[in-house]
């Protein structure tokens, strides 16, 4: 008896929530066609192992330098005559879990630091900010191959520095947010009702932070793919003979002047996923954003 | 304003001492001894005592920090590990070459940026306009690192108009120079190209809206005099905020191209560096790109108020 209002509240927040849903993808088919091939990109990394033709790391130096569209090898093979499509298919399972883990631990440090410091204010505030605006003054990738340098390479590393370097990008985000919302009638209302201030940061801050944090989270996650790229082509990242597409760019640069697929399609490959994470970011702040709306 | 200034250069204090407590922890992070990688096969106890000693690594954490400080503080970076050269020597000899590619691929950036951020701003929603866009969401996800190898392909080695990489002294053959830095330019000014188009778009779409632009279309200017004189001169304002950090970022950007590209410039020494382990040089370089970075905001800050007399500096 008790709970039935609740559940009649959940069940309206949840169908309200699909109608918007609905009305966004109507009003903007761009966001559908991004969320598409990103939806695309994260089935290609769940199922690589089922759909790739070959062993992406099994060694046949009799196949090596098939050029593309070869019988039973669509993208060609590489120097040691491993399937490129195979390789590249594989290459989604390094890139993408990259880019959600760095976006993760930025997206929770980054998300933390802001709502602390936005909420409590004062010597918190202070604190914290000067960190981030410390953290700022590094350019991001210069910051992140210095923690791999001194971490190590490897791709956990890649991965933390990558992290590391979102963090101040989503505490001034969140920070500001929560600065605007907590002037807010609601939340004085819900602080003069006795609540909580993790009360209030729980269950309403964090619902109102999340739309410009979903647009955040996706250009991220284009700029960690692209960094984790970078790191990797410097050597700095995965290591041979895991199939990452920063690296196979690194490896095919090498024989250019004869096999130029060994570097153009894994480029190809970094080029489209960050594109789809950076149009899905773009389009959803053109259809989330109040101001920009017509 | 000078209290303005002031005041700013007085909150970079902290901040650019964080930053030198940052880069100092980066080589303390760093696993294993350092009188190791010197030593080589040498590695008695009492080898290791001596480079501690000389090194004052037997020091506390924080001595060492406020040794290393006081270095910085008089323009001393330390000594290469691996060729034992100053690195204010090593980074002075490299950093000529770093600059040239920077001013190079910004003047490319801007050369494709403005003119293209205009015709997308007055042709909005036009054909124009969502090729600039798609356009500019492609440069920033394209790496630079590959742009330069797309290069290299079509125009060095199979069109053979450029050469592959390298670089020639501009007072030794200028015309060599230029050749040689023309791909590298393009693929580093790539991204900032798509940056600056989108800011000089949205910006002039905001001022060709502005009243100021009616009146003078009103009073019978012509329009190609309003968008070009009237409206892009306000309209790149804030596309110079961006152009700034742009090249306080000059060196985060050349440790890819100048990779590709075999550039001898500070990025590259950068990676070469990384690969010996010769920490001092990745620190004085770690240092070099943090303060160009905060200076470059700082100097934003103070350009943007001298450009926009409504910004007032209080």
């Amino acid at each position: 008896m008790s709970t039935a209002p609740a559940l009649v509240a959940t069940q309206a927040s949840i169908r309200q929530t699909r109608i918007h849903l609905l009305e966004l993808a109507r009003g903007h088919p761009r966001v559908i066609l991004a969320g598409s091939l990103v939806l695309l990109l994260f089935l290609i990394a769940l199922l690589a192992p089922f759909i790739s033709p070959h062993d992406p790391i099994a060694v046949n130096a009799d196949n090596a330098y098939l050029p593309p569209l070869s019988p039973s090898h669509l993208l060609g093979t590489d120097e040691l005559g491993r399937d490129l499509f195979s390789r590249v298919l594989w290459g989604a399972r390094v890139s993408l879990p990259v880019a959600f883990v760095a976006v993760a631990v930025g997206l929770v440090a980054g998300g933390v630091i802001g709502l602390i410091s936005g909420y409590f204010g004062g010597v918190f505030d202070l604190l914290l900010m000067r960190l981030i605006d410390a953290l700022l003054a590094f350019p991001a990738l210069i910051l992140a191959i210095a923690i791999v340098a001194a971490l190590g390479p490897d791709l956990r590393n890649a991965m933390i520095a990558i992290g590391i370097v979102a963090i101040p990008v989503y505490a001034r985000l969140v920070r500001a947010l929560v600065l605007q919302l907590k002037q807010m009638e609601f939340i004085a209302a819900t602080r003069s009702l006795g609540a909580t201030p993790t009360s209030i940061i729980l269950r309403h801050l964090i619902p109102n932070l999340l739309n410009p944090v979903i647009v955040q989270v996706s250009l991220s996650a284009g700029f960690a793919i692209l960094a984790e790229a970078t790191l990797s082509f410097l050597g700095l990242g995965a290591q041979v003979p895991t199939p990452d597409w920063g690296q196979m760019i690194n490896t095919g640069a090498t024989f250019l002047a004869n096999d130029p697929w060994l570097a153009i399609v894994p480029g190809a490959a970094i080029s489209v996923t960050v594109f789809s994470f950076n149009l899905l970011g773009d389009s959803l702040r053109d259809a989330l954003d109040p101001r920009l709306r017509s | 304003m000078t209290t303005y200034v002031l005041r700013r250069l007085v909150l970079m204090v902290p901040v650019a001492f964080l930053v030198t407590i940052g880069v100092f922890m980066l080589i303390h992070l760093t696993p294993g001894d350092p009188a190791l990688i010197l030593l080589g096969e040498d590695r008695s106890p009492q080898a290791i005592a001596a480079i501690h000693q000389q090194l004052g690594l037997d020091k506390p954490l924080y001595v060492q920090y406020l040794i290393w400080l006081g270095h910085i503080v008089h323009g001393d970076l330390g000594r290469s590990i691996t060729t034992h050269q100053p690195v204010t020597t090593a980074i002075g000899e490299r950093l000529p070459a770093t600059l040239e590619l920077g001013a190079v691929a910004l003047i490319w950036s801007l050369l494709v940026a403005i003119p293209l951020g205009t015709i997308a701003a007055v042709r909005r929603g036009s054909l124009a306009d969502h090729l600039a866009t798609g356009l500019a969401v492609g440069g920033v996800s394209i790496p630079n690192f590959f742009i330069g190898i797309v290069l290299i392909f079509f125009l060095s080695v199979t069109l053979r108009l450029f050469p592959f990489g390298g670089y020639v002294p501009f007072n030794q053959d200028p015309f060599e120079n230029l050749r040689h830095v023309i791909l590298p330019a393009i693929a580093l000014g790539t991204a900032g190209a798509a940056i600056n188009m989108r800011f000089t778009r949205s910006s002039m779409i905001e001022v060709l809206n502005q009243d100021y632009i009616r009146t003078a279309r009103a009073k019978g200017a012509p329009w190609r005099r309003v968008v070009f004189i009237h409206a892009l001169k306000n309209a790149l304002i804030p596309v110079v905020t961006i152009v700034g950090l742009q090249i306080g970022g000059i060196i985060e950007g050349a440790v890819v191209t100048e990779t590709v590209f075999t550039w001898p410039g500070v990025g590259r020494l950068a990676v070469e560096s990384i690969f010996n382990r010769d920490y001092t040089v990745v620190q004085g370089i770690v240092l070099l790109a943090a303060f160009s970075y905060l200076i470059a905001n700082l100097l934003v800050d103070l350009v943007y108020g001298w450009l926009d007399p409504r910004i007032s500096f209080t």
